[in-house]
């Protein structure tokens, strides 16, 4: 089985999630070289944590379940890691970088 | 019509592989301790993402527990580096 | 006052990641996944000394859908903010907003909702009066921020951890 043989129901959606997904991670990271400050730039990957790898990671679980012809949702554990942790990062860099902009 | 899904997963890859571009060129630029670590953050989550990528396209369910542990190790390590920076130290007594 | 839920949350999370993680529901794995959570559980207890209580679990479930909107909605402003930056810079700001929430897991389920949105940071909390800190990347009408963070995040989450 490869990824030519996925049925179209699958293929389809998961087309149309990984177009957006890559698209909006992209947004995301350009907006890393186009802002001009850090705390403009502090909300940029933002887009790429939380709904661009949302989108990948569903798409990712519609074509497993189409090959292996079950339900496969193990990437909901890396959605619902991710999701949890992106913030804690960008909360301690925001305090760090408010305590250094001070001094 | 069975192209369609190689197609959007190349597609997805060479975002994926811009992005991480983006990332790298404001992680060596960066003017600031806190832009690069917030230029590694985006790298490997970005990372995970194409992994996860490659997993789709070659059919394979093996990729899925390096992405998992990607994302963990990615995690503990820019947190680390955040704390470093907001304290000096990464464990306090 | 409060009271227990109705199943242990801690436990029935551990087995369930324990589940999804082995990607199977072979009796073995089960008994595995009760044996760990349950083990995990009795040893993480003495870390925790505040045990999570959450109420209500239909206003969780409207309050994760209300999330979802609005990471898909702030997701679109964003990308529009980033892609006209060429233009115009977007003139970023902090908003204080006096919150009434005071439970522990509440004030973190909120920062992990309001900094996984994109275009806010939760960025310090003042201990003593309880006033919070938002850096809001375009920053145009400051009350509707408090409006929104007061309205639509903090009184379900009151309404669940208190």
């Amino acid at each position: 089985m490869t990824t030519a043989d996925v049925p179209l129901w699958a293929a389809l959606p998961a087309a149309l999630l990984l177009v957006c997904g890559g698209l909006l991670t992209l947004v995301g990271s350009l907006g890393l070289l186009r802002l001009d400050s850090f705390f403009a730039r502090i909300h940029a990957p933002t887009m790429g944590g939380t709904l661009g790898a949302g989108c990948v990671l569903v798409a990712s679980m519609l074509v497993s379940s189409a090959l292996a012809q079950r339900l496969v949702i193990h990437e909901l554990l890396i959605t619902l890691f991710v999701l949890i942790t992106a913030p804690v990062t960008t909360m301690m860099l925001m305090r760090a970088a408010i305590r250094r902009s001070r001094e | 019509m069975n192209a369609l899904l190689p197609l959007a997963v190349n597609f997805a890859l060479a975002c994926f592989a811009l992005s991480m571009l983006c990332a790298l060129i404001r992680l060596l630029r960066g003017p600031a301790a806190q832009d690069r670590i917030l230029a590694l953050d985006t790298l490997y989550i970005n990372g995970m993402l194409t992994i996860l990528m490659l997993g789709i396209g070659l059919g394979s369910a093996l990729y899925f527990d390096i992405a998992l542990l990607i994302a963990l190790f990615g995690f503990v390590g820019s947190t680390a580096m955040a704390k470093f920076l907001l304290r000096g130290e990464v464990i306090e007594p | 006052m409060k009271r227990p839920p109705l199943v242990p949350l801690l436990p029935v999370v551990l087995a369930l990641v324990w589940l999804l993680l082995n990607d199977s529901l072979a009796p073995g794995h089960v008994l595995l996944a009760i044996a760990f959570a349950l083990l995990a559980t009795a040893a993480v207890r003495p870390l925790r000394p505040l045990p999570a209580w959450p109420r209500r679990l239909h206003v969780a479930v409207t309050l994760c859908w209300h999330v979802f909107l609005d990471i898909v909605r702030s997701n679109i402003g964003v990308g529009r903010v980033i892609l006209g930056a060429t233009k115009r810079q977007p003139t970023v700001g902090f908003v204080m907003i006096p919150l009434d929430l005071r439970d522990p897991h509440g004030l973190a389920m909120l920062s992990v909702i309001v900094t996984g949105t994109p275009g806010t940071v939760w960025s310090g909390l003042d201990p003593a009066t309880n006033v919070l800190t938002l850096h809001v990347l375009d920053l145009q009408d400051e009350a509707a921020w408090v409006h929104t963070i007061k309205q639509r995040y903090e009184r379900p989450l009151m309404e669940i951890f208190e």
